[in-house]
């Protein structure tokens, strides 16, 4: 376990380290003006010269990397051109992170229970009705985009339940329908996951040979089938993980909640490069480290795992 | 005469010599390919079309979907061509007033009614499907090309393996929504960026489905067989590997479809989609999106849509239908 834990560590680490890199180099392909906000045509060719020169943006490349690596681990990720001029990036986005991680876990939880649940249920009643409901929404949710359903949800669920439109810290009942959003996806995939096992699972000579010797149902499915549950949930956890981080983004941005999802869609509008870098560096960090966690979460329940070779087979 | 002299007992060097020199040395040419050869085999009534065929027909949602998108695909591009259609992005006014036609509820003039400006819904929500469908097929296309190739030199040369998977690695940790993200925002927005954000993401998953099958079917003994028998390489990838790959190339390409236009979608709203000035599916529903809070406007967020999910619901299922079809392991 240790082993596989320091060559997962090694590798996660390398990724950060190229993904930092190749983020910083292809913001440096945007054009300058950019840097400037409004006041680009206000300034003098010679003024502009002075802003870019304290910005550091006319060194070489490799100097502009090294500068940022060392900017980097004094915790310094710039300042903010437009959102809020001149104030550290970070500061920026420290307030925000409490939500959008409380948002982030909570949907997360809420898919693991619903999502076995649903796929329990489809693989008890194969073939018949509930299979076929629950089947149609697994379709419906992979197969109409996320921007258009989310969409509908909070512009019919609301009126329909009489919740809040927008997101409110004061009012709890706001929480609800983000949350919920943020998981439907999940949902589906865990569905589909442990619908798939259990089905396989019920063929199985072993369970075959418990029913024959006369195992009450119950029975069978507490002390056999669910004990391996944790197989297909912990092989999805690190895709349900991302298509959290994802869906955080719009879904933020739709209720207004003051969380880093909703940040980076507001300053990708206003075209506030710094801004754009932290947020894309920290969602990829996210990315990474979330990946990494779910694999040794994985390994720890999984003891074929760490000893398979191929990353590439999940 | 070598088996006579084997049996005889122990040899000397000499001996063995002596009998090799009296061998045809033609018999120790390696053989050369011979594509003749290759197709020859016993008679068999399967035919692997005709059975995907029955066993695609079989399936009812999937033909009632199959039907409903050849309608759907065939009338968004004739469209254009029928008497009477207005142009998607003329601004009409009204003779009498001399003021734009404004959100006009749905009537017999203006079938789907006008949107804020006074462009005429019904045409369109039909351009935008050509726009959102014409990224979809090129990217579902680039994606199958680049992503078939690189899978199957990823699968089948051992020595590209270990790099390659690290490459995967590094590019599968990071979110494709982050990554689409960024493409679109340094690139500046217009419809090759879109296709060139979407081609470079979308690979990737296909890339991996054929490498993984390609491990699992490469060292079976057909193809050891084939190995050894002198087949060149790109024979033993193209005749032997890729046609066991159709059901999950299908369905890959097939699913790819829906993620471009819900990509589109999303790209629009946080404001990196195409220009205003060109209709889409996403430009559509971003507009019906702006004006959602007023409940007699919402003609114009719905009528997009349910165009919108009726294409992705088609294709959805019709991919998953085709790969069961065409899956071998399925045929009889």
């Amino acid at each position: 376990m240790l082993k596989y834990t320091v060559r997962r560590l090694l590798q996660s680490l390398v990724t950060l380290l190229i993904v930092v890199s190749a983020v910083f180099l292809l913001m440096r392909l945007l054009p300058i003006e950019g840097y400037f906000g409004d006041g680009y045509d206000k300034l003098s060719e010679s003024q502009r010269e002075a802003v870019l020169q304290k910005m550091g943006l006319l060194d070489p490349w490799y100097a502009q990397l090294g500068s940022f690596y060392a900017g980097l681990l004094r915790g310094d990720l710039g300042a903010s051109t437009i959102y809020r001029q001149d104030v550290p990036v970070l500061q920026v986005i420290a307030p925000r992170i409490p939500y959008s991680m409380r948002f982030g876990l909570v949907a997360i939880a809420i898919a693991l229970v619903a999502g076995l649940a649903m796929g329990v249920s489809m693989a008890k009643h194969k073939g018949r009705a509930m299979d076929k409901l629950w089947t149609g929404y697994v379709v419906f949710v992979n197969a109409v985009p996320l921007a258009v359903y989310l969409l509908f949800i909070q512009l019919y669920m609301t009126e329909l339940l009489g919740l809040p439109l927008l997101f409110d810290k004061y009012r709890p009942s706001s929480w609800i329908l983000p949350a919920l959003s943020m998981s439907l996806g999940s949902i589906a995939g865990y569905a589909m996951w442990m619908r798939r096992y259990m089905v396989d699972e019920l063929n199985k000579d072993y369970i075959r040979l418990a029913m024959a010797k006369g195992l009450p149902r119950s029975t069978i499915m507490v002390r056999h089938v669910m004990r391996n549950a944790y197989v297909p949930m912990a092989q999805y956890l690190p895709a349900s993980i991302l298509m959290t981080i994802s869906g955080s983004i719009y879904i933020e941005s739709l209720y207004s909640i003051p969380g880093m999802g909703g940040l980076l869609v507001d300053v990708i509008q206003r075209q506030d490069n710094p801004m754009v870098q932290g947020l894309v560096l920290i969602f990829s960090s996210i990315g990474i480290v979330g990946l990494f966690l779910g694999d040794l979460l994985m390994a720890l329940f999984d003891p074929r795992i760490k000893l398979a070779k191929s990353e590439a087979s999940r | 005469m070598i088996r006579d002299s084997i049996s005889a007992g122990p040899m000397s060097p000499e001996a063995i010599r002596a009998a090799a020199d009296g061998l045809d040395p033609a018999l120790f040419e390696p053989a050369a390919f011979d594509a003749s050869a290759g197709e020859r085999g016993g008679y068999s009534d399967y035919s692997y079309w005709r059975s995907t065929a029955r066993g695609f027909l079989k399936n009812r949602v999937a033909l009632f979907f199959l039907v409903l998108l050849v309608a759907l695909l065939a009338f968004t591009f004739v469209q254009p061509l029928l008497p009477g259609q207005k142009s998607p992005t003329k601004i009409h006014i009204d003779p009498a007033t001399g003021m734009q036609y404004r959100n006009v509820e749905p009537c017999a003039e203006f079938w789907f009614g006008t949107n804020t400006i006074g462009q005429d819904l019904w045409s369109r929500i039909w351009s935008g499907t050509r726009t959102s469908l014409m990224i979809g097929l090129i990217v579902g296309a680039v994606e199958m090309l680049v992503g078939i190739g690189f899978g199957a030199i990823w699968g089948y040369v051992r020595r590209l393996d270990g790099v390659i998977t690290e490459i995967y690695n590094v590019l599968n940790n990071i979110p494709t929504t982050i990554v689409l993200m960024l493409l679109s925002y340094i690139l500046r927005p217009s419809f090759k960026t879109m296709v060139i954000a979407m081609c470079a993401t979308g690979w990737l998953g296909l890339a991996r489905f054929v490498r993984n099958q390609i491990v699992i079917i490469r060292d079976r003994e057909y193809n050891l067989a084939s190995r050894c028998l002198g087949t060149p390489t790109r024979r033993i990838i193209l005749k032997n590997l890729l046609p066991y790959l159709v059901s999950v190339i299908m369905l890959q390409t097939a699913l790819s479809i829906p993620g471009t236009i819900g990509w589109e979608v999303f790209l629009t709203y946080i404001g990196l989609g195409l220009p205003v000035s060109i209709p889409s599916l996403g430009n559509l529903v971003n507009e019906g999106r702006q004006i959602m809070m007023s409940p007699e406007l919402r003609y114009q967020l719905l009528f997009p849509t349910v165009v919108l999910s009726m294409i992705t619901i088609s294709f959805y299922v019709l991919g998953n239908a085709f790969s069961d079809a065409s899956d071998p392991r399925n045929h009889v």
